[in-house]
């Protein structure tokens, strides 16, 4: 987009755009960081994420005084107005997903050495998929890529499949030895951050489209997710 | 929408404005040029502007917004070498209609200008001259209660009724400006057309302008030039661009100012114009 007549404007915008890229970044890294000591069961490592959260939370402030500064200043329109009000809920999508990056970090400390390999597996595949998905949805942003984002909210589907297969395997494990159920509890919570993840990069994807469109995005995204309507049915009796 | 099909296009951005909602076009424009001698000011401009409704006219300095204002009220005939071709029509009426009384016309489309510019006389001769013209009063009473009606309606009545004797040049330039509208009103007319009427005003009498505005076009069809888009964007329903002579884009004001369809106009109003 061509330059504002008064210089100072766009650094307003460039700065914003700039911190929220450095928020994302941390974000990414805090997401690593917590899918590694987690499958590590790696406690100093999950201790520096739990630490790390409070930067995610100071940049997001940074952001949202930027922005209320410049609506202040500038009384954008149009794009830049889209522009500031997608930058603030974009830092507090980012903001969330630190904080769910922190939680399941946080349950390394719950993990013991003898938990078998095959109940991490699943958890560690979400984490690298909602990864993935993190990773598109800042590329969709810096680029205002509207198609990517879309890419990138389609692609959320995937994770819902894997998340109810996984609440599925899991609930099994449970009830095969009772003695699997703190554990498994656990790894639940880590599987539902990482969906949790997936559908905040889907509101940065609606937000990203309403940035470029000026329009929010009409049709409501199909929801894979159905473990909240899940039944279990001890011993295979039924209920009824 | 009754548009004007083609040869002429009408820059209507949503095809029914929201402003339209008791559906009547108050002013149609159609085909439209205005020359000053060699310059080409206004170039085959159509629009159609919903009566009930404040339509707010953007664009930088040399757009022709202020020519086409001046367009509605045959105020351009007063200037020497300028020529208007086309179609203006006010209630259907060709405006330009050689057999058209135009001091009717010009009581009928009000006009508000820049800098207040009240008569040297006082309050109350100011309200009370166009009433008395056009033999709108029978008597001393009748005319008493136009001007206070006048007054009332353009919010100034409590500020003045004890110095209607008083000369209209004497009050300050938020109550003058206020005192032009209420002489425009004062002759019943149906369209208002404000050019830039808060340039020279505080933000305070900006703000009580604003606010008479918004009360106004209960009952009138309100035209208001302006340079500040944050006053378009607070006053009007409808917002236009004008650019070079041409209407670039014409559609609600909520979307002008979140979402413009053309680049040129998003390049305006977020100040990226060249």
């Amino acid at each position: 987009m061509s330059e504002h007549t008064v210089k100072s404007y766009d650094d307003d915008l460039t700065q914003i755009k700039t911190m929220l890229a450095q928020m994302g970044g941390l974000v990414e890294q805090q997401l690593d960081d917590a899918i590694d000591s987690l499958t590590r069961r790696d406690t100093a490592l999950a201790d520096r994420v739990i630490q790390n959260d409070e930067r995610v939370d100071v940049l997001e402030h940074q952001v949202e005084e930027k922005a209320i500064l410049t609506i202040a200043r500038r009384q954008p329109m149009a794009r830049d107005l889209r522009e500031i009000m997608v930058a603030i809920r974009v830092a507090s999508d980012l903001e969330r997903i630190g904080d769910l990056a922190k939680n399941t970090a946080k349950r390394t400390h719950a993990m013991s050495d003898q938990l078998p390999r095959k109940l991490m597996a699943g958890v560690t595949r979400m984490g690298r998929l909602a990864q993935v998905e993190l990773k598109n949805i800042l590329d969709a942003y810096s680029n205002s890529n509207a198609e990517l984002a879309m890419e990138v909210w389609r692609s959320d589907e995937d994770l819902d499949a894997l998340y109810n297969s996984i609440f599925r395997e899991l609930l099994t494990y449970m009830m095969e030895d009772p003695r699997n159920i703190s554990l498994c509890t656990h790894l639940l919570f880590g599987a539902k951050n990482m969906e949790r993840i997936g559908d905040h990069a889907t509101n940065i994807a609606e937000n990203i489209h309403y940035l470029v469109n000026g329009k929010p995005l009409g049709e409501g995204r199909p929801k894979k997710d159905v473990t909240s309507g899940m039944r279990v049915e001890v011993g295979g009796a039924s209920e009824e | 929408m009754n548009a004007p099909t083609a040869p002429f296009q009408t820059y209507i951005t949503p095809p029914h404005p929201r402003a339209l909602s008791n559906g009547k076009f108050k002013i149609t424009a159609s085909g439209v040029d205005v020359h000053y001698g060699e310059k080409h000011a206004i170039k085959n401009l159509s629009i159609d502007i919903p009566d009930r409704a404040v339509s707010a006219f953007i664009g930088p300095s040399g757009c022709g917004k202020s020519t086409f204002l001046r367009a509605i009220n045959r105020m351009n005939d007063t200037i020497p070498g300028c020529r208007v071709t086309g179609d203006i029509e006010v209630d259907k009426h060709d405006i330009y209609d050689p057999k058209i009384d135009v001091v009717q016309l010009r009581a009928k489309v009000g006009m508000v200008f820049q800098k207040p510019n009240p008569f040297p006389k006082s309050i109350y001769e100011n309200v009370a001259y166009g009433p008395r013209i056009h033999g709108l009063a029978k008597d001393k009473t009748e005319l008493d209660q136009i001007v206070e009606q006048s007054l009332r309606k353009a919010g100034l009545w409590e500020e003045v009724k004890d110095r209607l004797a008083q000369p209209g040049t004497g009050l300050s330039g938020g109550q003058q400006q206020r005192l032009c509208i209420a002489r425009a009103i004062a002759v019943n007319p149906e369209v208002i057309l404000m050019d830039e009427p808060c340039s020279a005003l505080d933000p305070i009498a900006t703000a009580k302008i604003e606010e008479l505005i918004d009360e106004l076009r209960q009952n009138y069809c309100i035209v208001i030039v302006t340079h500040s888009m944050q006053q378009a964007a607070r006053v009007s329903q409808l917002t236009a661009f004008f650019h070079l002579g041409t209407l670039v884009e014409y559609g609600d004001t909520d979307e002008m100012f979140t979402a413009p369809q053309e680049k040129r106009t998003q390049d305006y109003i977020t100040g990226r114009f060249g």
